[in-house]
Order: structure tokens, then C-alpha cells, then sequence
């Protein structure tokens, strides 16, 4: 695979594309004129985990840009509907790959093209700085399995791309178990975190208190165990285990909703916790804690006007 | 009649500058606040509002300073009960302590610190503008009972009952004071940390359904746990919460507990929703929401350290 397209560049987007710069050629589709511009002539610079400056091709029109045999889908997930509209008709040779929170993602992008499509959950995060420069703050993996019309072999090629680019990956037979110990994680950290105010730190797991939050992630966690098991998933690993161990690296990772209210922005709880929810309802699993807590996210999005 | 006002905040200072218009009463306060105290000693203590009233009384930070009272009123925010009341309770000796504050628990300290204790809850409502002057916002009725594990003599209820009515806050004594407390407690923990989690006014969250349902999940969980107890609720919550949300009535009102977190300050949510969950733990009544809404309260508390 020499050729990757990679479709909208926020801090995952622009982590993925420098990184694959370096062992193939990148392109990038951008919202922004200007943003594309910027990258054609400066190329993304990465700081924190690694240290390099890579080239890449932008355009804001996939017409401009070269046949890519892979398209990673990189936007946030409310943003996978437009910008797959704009994709619908182009690289129908490519693969599609989605990377977004949540459950859903393959299934809007996939209803824009023939594309075969994978799927996959990535777990690093970062800071954009710039339009031309990102900061790779945790460089933990990101998970790969077929979707649509796509093989084991094929998830396993991309990681294999992916991790020959200086990233962490790895290929599933089946990303189901994974997609779901992130969304039950992601939905349970992300909420409590939006609705506190605490990045996600030793709070999150204590529980020698009545009122600690570990005993209010712990039951959120379950609720989640609740719905993954009547949808026939086997977790790949325990949300809870995946919540200790976090809040024990000891930097203070705050969550990507927790930005987005501080900054008083819409957040992702209808793609994260939402889906979750909306999971329970469709297999009949109550999830009181969870529509709680989507609720309150979703008021507090209200109180900013 | 010798009374002392114990914690003269705001509601506190309802109780003093009224009843320190009656010739047969003398009005002791104890406060922490040396302003406030410097301040009703040299000017009285004035209220502006539903009411304009100069109080001529004694007020002091140092508990040596108090006579020995007939009566106590403790009006300290929950979390001060302890402290307040073991600097005073020498003065209570022969005497009988009442309760008029928010939340559940109170009258279990007092009593560990005095003999005969009083049970009550208090619905006038006010502010502190500067040291001596209180804005009175809200006019309301007061229920005084004994309370039941170390009683105060019923005659002595009375009495404090009457003195408080003919100063003008109208106060009932009853043999059971626990069906006003629980109405009080249940409206308080089923909507303040709701508006305290999500920035919305009391009206804002009442016009939102999906909030308005969690609202009400908070509600039933609290009389499950009265009803456990053989308490009757003399009214029912939900219906002052309606009442609340009109736009005559409070509909644009902060939660004292949003205030609380918008300055940073400790909340009572312990002895709300704590204190609703203790009591459903010791009467096997299950209190999910409560417990999810105490252990996110408390971690927004902890996010400031």
C-alpha cells in the first residue's frame, strides 16, 4: 500500500497523516481552503511522542487529489456524514476506513459508496496545535477489523502499515469485542468527566468512599457489560481493568468531551454514550445510569445559550 | 425567653432580626463571620425585602461570650453543624436546640452534643448583601417537632413555635416533623444538583422532558425511602417542582447548589443526596440515581483541588 488518502485532518487525522507520510504518499482532504494550502506548502509537524516534520498533498476537492488504495475517514464522528457525501463517487478502488468514538460510523460512510470498508477504534490522542502542527501526547494503539466486503488480511495490512509508520496497531479477525470495551469505556469516562470537571485521573477508580466515583464508573461500566452481552459481543478486554489502569499512568488525560464543554462546544455524547443507549433500547437492556448521564451531558451542551 | 441563633447567615438572620422585635425575648447570635458580628452590634441587624425589620441583638464569634439559652436555632450550612454545635452546646444545658436547616442528619449531631433536640424545616429563604443586611427574597412557613430519638419536651416546641409566629415567621409545632423535612429534602436533591451539574436555572431544567423524567427518577427513589421509614410526606414534590418552574414563581432561579459550584464552594449534597442514600441503605431501599448524582456532585467538588 503506497497511496493513502487521508479524509479530514483534526489532531487524529493529522497524527495519522504525518506519520503515514513518512512510508507512503499522503494525501489530505481538507474543510478549509486556506488549511490545505498551509499543508501543501509547510507539510505536518508532529512534537511530543515523536519529533518530525512530514510532506503531504491537500486539496479541499477529492478530484484534486491522487487515487489513494486507502481512505482513512478521520473526523469526528458527527462530521462522517458530510464529508463522506463529499467522497461519494470518487477512489472506487480505494478501501474505506473509519476511525471515529462510537458505534455507527461504517455504516454512514458505507451508505456514500461501494467502497470495502474497515473498520477500526483508535486509542492515541493528542493536541492539534496548529493547522500544520500536532502534538502526539498518548501513543497507544489503534485497532483494525473488516467491515464490508473486506478480509482479516486486509485489517491486518493496514496495522502492518500503520505500525511500519512509527504508530501502534494492531489487525482483529473481528473488531466487534474491541469497538465495544472502547465504547463502554469511552462512554462511561467521557460523560463523568464532562459532567465533573476532572480529567481522567485516580478519581475515576477510587472507591473507598460511598460517594467515590469509582462506584458510579463501575456501575456504568456494568450497564455497558449488560448491553455488549445481550448484543452477543465478548469484550476484548474489561472497561473497568481498561479505567484502573489509565487513571495509573499518571498524567492526567482529559478527555475529549471534557474539552469540548469547557470550551463550550457541542460534544460527541450522541455518538458515544448515545449509541450506546440507543443499543439498550433496540436489545431491551436498561441503562438508567447511562440515559442519566447522556441527559445532563446533553442540558449542559443546552446551558451554553 | 433567651434565644441563640446559631450560624446568623441568611436564614438565620430571618430568625434573629424577628424575634428580636419581641420584649420577652433576647436574641443571641453566634457566627463565625467577625464582620457580620461587628456589624448587628453596631447597627443591628437589618432585613430589606419581603420584609423590612431592624433586630437589636447580640451577636458574637466567641462562644464563651453566650448566656446560658432556652433555645437554640442552629441555621448552618449542614457541613458546620458539628463545629457550631460543639463550641455552643454549653449553653444549651438546660435548654432545647432546634434544627431549621437543609438536608438530612443534622438533628443525629446536635444530639450527640445536647439533650433535648428539635426537628424543623423552614421555607423562607434570603440572601446576604453585606455584613448586617440581609435580603429577605422569600416568605415561608416553618414545622417544628421533636425529634423522636432525643426529644425536646412537646410543651417546650410550642413555645419556641409560638414566639417565632408572633415575630412574624409562622411557625407550626407537630408531634412529627419528618413529613415537611422529607418534602423539603426530596424537592432539594431531585433538582439543585441537577442544576448545579448542567448551568440551567430550575425552569430550564423542568421544560426539558428527558430531564424533567430524571428529575422525577430522583423523586421516587426519595419516597421509596420515606415511605420505607412510615413517613407521610405532607405534599407531594412533584408538584412544588411544577409550581417552582413558573415563570412568576422561580422559574429563572439559580439552585443554591449551582451557586454553591459556580463560586466554588462546598455543596450540601451530602446531607441531601447522601443523606437520602444512607437512609435507603439502612432500609434496604435501593437509590441508584441518588447515589450517581452524590458521587458526580462530589467529583465536581473535587475537580477545584
Amino acid at each position: 500500500m503506497t497511496r493513502v488518502c487521508v479524509a479530514g485532518a483534526g489532531t487524529i487525522g493529522s497524527l495519522l497523516a504525518a506519520h503515514l507520510a513518512r512510508v507512503a504518499d499522503v494525501s489530505v482532504l481538507t474543510r478549509r481552503e486556506e488549511h490545505a494550502r498551509a499543508l501543501n506548502e509547510q507539510g505536518l509537524t508532529v512534537t511530543g511522542r515523536a519529533e518530525f516534520t512530514a510532506p503531504v498533498t491537500a486539496a479541499t476537492d477529492p478530484a484534486q487529489l491522487p487515487e489513494p488504495e486507502l481512505v482513512i475517514v478521520a473526523c469526528k464522528g458527527s462530521d462522517v456524514e458530510l464529508l463522506t457525501q463529499r467522497l461519494a463517487g470518487h477512489f472506487p478502488a480505494a478501501m474505506l476506513m473509519t476511525v471515529q468514538n462510537g458505534l455507527g460510523a461504517e455504516d454512514v460512510a458505507g451508505a456514500h459508496g461501494n467502497w470495502p470498508l474497515l473498520s477500526a477504534v483508535t486509542f492515541m490522542s493528542g493536541t492539534r496545535l496548529t493547522d500544520t502542527a500536532v502534538e502526539y501526547v498518548l501513543d497507544t494503539e489503534t485497532w483494525i477489523g473488516p467491515y464490508r466486503d473486506t478480509t482479516p488480511g486486509d485489517a491486518r495490512a493496514v496495522a502492518a502499515l500503520l505500525v511500519s509508520s512509527g504508530l501502534k496497531a494492531e489487525g482483529f479477525d473481528d473488531l466487534r469485542p474491541a469497538q465495544w470495551s472502547k465504547l463502554i469505556f469511552n462512554a462511561t469516562v467521557n460523560a463523568v468527566a464532562a459532567l465533573t470537571g476532572l480529567p481522567h485521573d485516580p478519581h475515576f477508580a477510587a472507591t473507598e468512599r460511598r460517594s467515590d466515583l469509582g462506584h458510579l464508573v463501575r456501575d456504568l461500566v456494568d450497564e455497558g457489560k449488560a448491553v455488549a452481552s445481550a448484543a452477543g459481543v465478548a469484550l476484548w478486554e474489561d472497561p473497568w481493568e481498561m479505567n484502573v489502569l489509565a487513571t495509573k499512568r499518571g498524567r492526567r488525560h482529559s478527555p475529549s468531551m471534557l474539552e469540548d464543554v469547557k470550551a463550550h462546544r457541542r460534544t460527541e455524547v450522541d455518538l458515544i454514550t448515545g449509541s450506546l443507549v440507543r443499543e439498550a433500547d433496540k436489545l431491551g437492556v436498561p441503562v438508567p445510569l447511562h440515559t442519566a448521564l447522556y441527559r445532563l451531558v446533553k442540558a449542559k451542551e443546552a446551558s451554553y445559550s | 425567653m433567651k434565644i441563640c441563633i446559631v450560624g446568623c447567615g441568611a436564614v438565620g438572620s430571618l430568625f434573629a432580626a424577628n424575634l428580636a422585635q419581641l420584649e420577652d425575648v433576647e436574641v443571641w447570635a453566634f457566627d463565625a463571620s467577625r464582620e457580620h458580628v461587628d456589624a448587628i452590634n453596631a447597627n443591628g441587624l437589618r432585613l430589606s425585602g419581603a420584609g423590612e425589620v431592624v433586630g437589636r441583638l447580640r451577636a458574637t464569634t466567641d462562644p464563651e461570650e453566650l448566656p446560658a439559652c432556652d433555645f437554640g436555632i442552629v441555621a448552618t450550612k449542614a457541613m458546620h453543624t458539628e463545629a457550631a454545635i460543639r463550641a455552643t452546646a454549653h449553653s444549651f444545658a438546660g435548654g432545647s436546640v432546634a434544627t431549621v436547616q437543609n438536608g438530612l442528619g443534622n438533628e443525629q449531631v446536635l444530639a450527640a452534643h445536647v439533650e433535648r433536640v428539635i426537628r424543623g424545616t423552614t421555607f423562607p429563604a434570603g440572601r446576604i448583601l453585606e455584613p448586617g443586611h440581609v435580603q429577605w427574597d422569600v416568605k415561608g412557613d416553618t414545622t417544628l417537632g421533636p425529634f423522636d430519638e432525643q426529644p425536646a419536651p412537646f410543651a417546650d416546641v410550642e413555645r419556641l413555635a409560638e414566639a417565632c409566629t408572633r415575630a412574624g415567621m409562622p411557625t407550626h409545632a407537630v408531634e412529627d416533623a419528618r413529613g415537611p423535612q422529607w418534602r423539603k429534602v426530596i424537592f432539594n436533591a431531585s433538582t439543585n444538583p441537577i442544576g448545579a451539574l448542567t448551568g440551567l436555572t430550575h425552569g430550564r431544567v423542568c421544560e426539558r422532558p428527558d430531564l424533567r423524567a430524571l428529575v422525577s427518577g430522583l423523586v421516587n427513589e426519595g419516597k421509596a425511602v420515606a415511605a420505607a421509614q412510615g413517613i407521610e410526606l405532607d405534599s407531594d414534590p412533584e408538584a412544588l417542582i411544577d409550581h417552582a418552574a413558573k415563570p412568576e414563581v422561580a422559574y429563572g432561579h439559580k439552585a443554591s447548589m449551582l451557586q454553591d459550584v459556580e463560586a466554588r464552594r462546598a455543596t450540601e449534597v451530602d446531607y441531601l443526596n447522601g443523606g437520602i442514600v444512607r437512609f435507603g441503605r439502612e432500609h434496604g431501599v435501593p437509590t441508584p440515581l441518588n447515589e450517581a448524582i452524590w458521587a458526580l456532585v462530589k467529583g465536581v467538588e473535587q475537580s477545584w483541588q
